[in-house]
């Protein structure tokens, strides 16, 4: 099988600083990896270069695009990488502010992936957008609120929303529940897994909270200080980590 | 007309603004930056319109300013004064007669021929500016063609209101290519965007020139089902009666009373035979 992404002697200096380095890791279609880490360990750093925001120094990413099978996302063109951002890829910000654009309707926050793929039938949008906004469970009486409106849950959901219409094969994810409270989170994390299995989607998931991957995520890679120290299947890295600082990580959660 | 140069602009400014127009007119659509200079007016009363206006007049050209279709408002009264005194052209009111018209608002209702330069004053430039505020980012939408923004304006109005309520500065896209604000016209006008004249936009404050060469393809955007409607107050004009033009509405008293009348004023004078 051909990984939907392939990554390679991924590089990103700030200066004198190692944002991360000669990070490497291979992601199966329908497969979700999470990135765990402490604050600093280079993880958002390292999705950000993935996802084409920021421009490593060194490294390959392999997406195996539709049309052309596997390529080099950092020798394509601006277009063409812009392009994987508004169709095939997703990213879903910790900040939903920093997703969604609050001065426009929910309707139309989810409706504007379509209309920049041409889709130019009012009706067409209007009921994709309510079929996504029922799908996140946002009540469809609120398609026309501004997502300022909105509770922190109900935005986060309607940035999956608005990221998932376009039906992206790789999504991003920082954080997806940060800054939510707990049950809201169970529902997010509850929500997010059926979607993620339901649409086959391949996912990663940067996050600091052991219990998000532990129910999202397949595969686990630890990172600190910019590297990868631990790889795994989930429930292998987080029963039985072998790494120091990821048995740090581990025992570090409290219990209830 | 001593002490200025012909046009108030010194001959190395008004080719650095010839320079822009020539670059507006080969790409129709693109914003082209230039070096807007300090008029001795504010901002916001047409200091980018002054410039291009400046820099396309020749002494044999017979200028007309309007304000909103008027020739007698505040505004274009001071700017043909200004040219007056700075150029000693001729000034008129006829559309017919003029060889370059300064607009503000409006595109004349006597249609424009190929021997004219219709010259619009814009506020803002930017169609994208109140999607996307970063310039960086707009400049970068506009390279690689991503229009999908501007829909989701109209997607709003029609969200909102039941219809596109847009009904001035409304987006155009210019020779298939690039998104343009046709500046501050009423939708009304937006099919005469398509004429045989020139038409010179120029933004004083953002620095910005751009063009529409003639018989040039302006579409305005929509949606398959909610076209594009270049809606008008449904009455003729209360003097001239005429049913074609583009109609403002004139408060009469303080009990509701009101009229609507040509805001071309040239145009109803003409049709009343009182041209001046």
């Amino acid at each position: 099988m051909t990984p939907i992404l392939q990554v390679g002697g991924l590089t990103k200096r700030y200066g004198r600083h190692i944002g991360c380095l000669d990070v490497g890791f291979r992601l199966f279609p329908g497969e979700v990896m999470g990135v765990v880490g402490e604050s600093g360990s280079g993880k958002s750093t390292l999705l950000s270069c993935l996802a084409g925001l920021l421009t490593p120094d060194a490294g390959e990413v392999i997406f195996d695009t539709r049309a052309e099978g596997p390529r080099d996302t950092l020798t394509m063109s601006d277009p063409e990488r812009r392009m994987l951002g508004r169709t095939d890829w997703a990213f879903v910000h910790q900040n939903p502010r920093d997703g969604l654009r609050m001065r426009v309707s929910a309707g139309g926050n989810v409706g504007e992936r379509l209309m920049a793929v041409g889709a130019k039938r009012y009706g067409t949008i209007r009921s994709a957008a309510e079929d996504w906004l029922s799908r996140v469970e946002i009540d469809v009486s609120r398609i026309d609120d501004r997502p300022a409106a909105f509770s922190g849950g109900m935005q986060q959901r309607l940035q999956i929303a608005r990221n998932l219409v376009s039906g992206p094969r790789l999504v991003f994810m920082d954080e997806p529940t940060g800054g939510l409270d707990v049950s809201v989170q169970a529902r997010l994390l509850d929500l997010l897994r059926g979607l993620v299995r339901r649409m086959g989607l391949s996912a990663i998931v940067v996050t600091h909270d052991l219990a998000v991957v532990r129910l999202l995520a397949d595969r686990i890679m630890v990172m600190k200080d910019g590297r990868v120290v631990e790889t795994g299947l989930a429930d292998q890295v987080l029963d039985d980590p072998q790494h120091a600082y990821t048995q740090l990580l581990v025992s570090s959660v409290l219990q209830v | 007309m001593t002490g200025y140069n012909f046009a108030y602009l010194d001959e190395q400014t008004k080719r650095m603004i010839r320079r822009a127009i020539l670059k507006g007119v080969a790409i129709p659509g693109y914003q082209v930056p230039f070096a807007s200079r300090e008029m001795p007016m504010p901002y916001g009363w047409g200091t980018g319109g002054v410039q291009v206006s400046a820099a396309v007049l020749t002494p044999d050209d017979r200028f007309k300013v309007i304000d909103q279709g008027s020739d007698d408002t505040t505004n274009a009264v001071s700017i043909r004064k200004f040219f007056q005194k700075v150029t000693d052209v001729e000034t008129t009111e006829r559309t017919c007669a003029a060889t370059v018209i300064q607009t503000r608002h409006r595109i004349p209702e006597t249609p424009l021929t190929e021997d004219q330069i219709l010259v619009y004053q814009v506020p803002i430039p930017e169609p994208l500016r109140f999607l996307e505020p970063r310039e960086t980012e707009t400049r970068k939408m506009h390279a690689l063609e991503e229009y999908g923004l501007m829909h989701v304006k109209l997607y709003e109005d029609i969200a909102r209101n039941g219809a596109i309520s847009t009904a001035y500065a409304y987006p155009v896209q210019v020779h298939d290519r690039y998104m343009m604000d046709p500046s501050p016209i009423p939708k009304f006008d937006n099919p005469k965007l398509e004429s045989p004249a020139i038409q010179l936009f120029g933004a004083g404050r953002e620095q910005r020139i751009y063009a529409v060469p003639p018989y040039t393809q302006v579409v305005s955007l929509d949606f398959e089902d909610y076209p594009f409607d270049p809606s008008k107050a449904e009455r003729p004009c209360a003097l001239c009666g005429a049913t074609d033009s583009y109609l403002d509405e004139v408060i009469t008293d303080d009990r509701g009373g009101c009229m609507f009348v040509c805001s071309d004023t040239d145009y109803c004078a003409e049709r009343r035979g009182e041209a001046a």
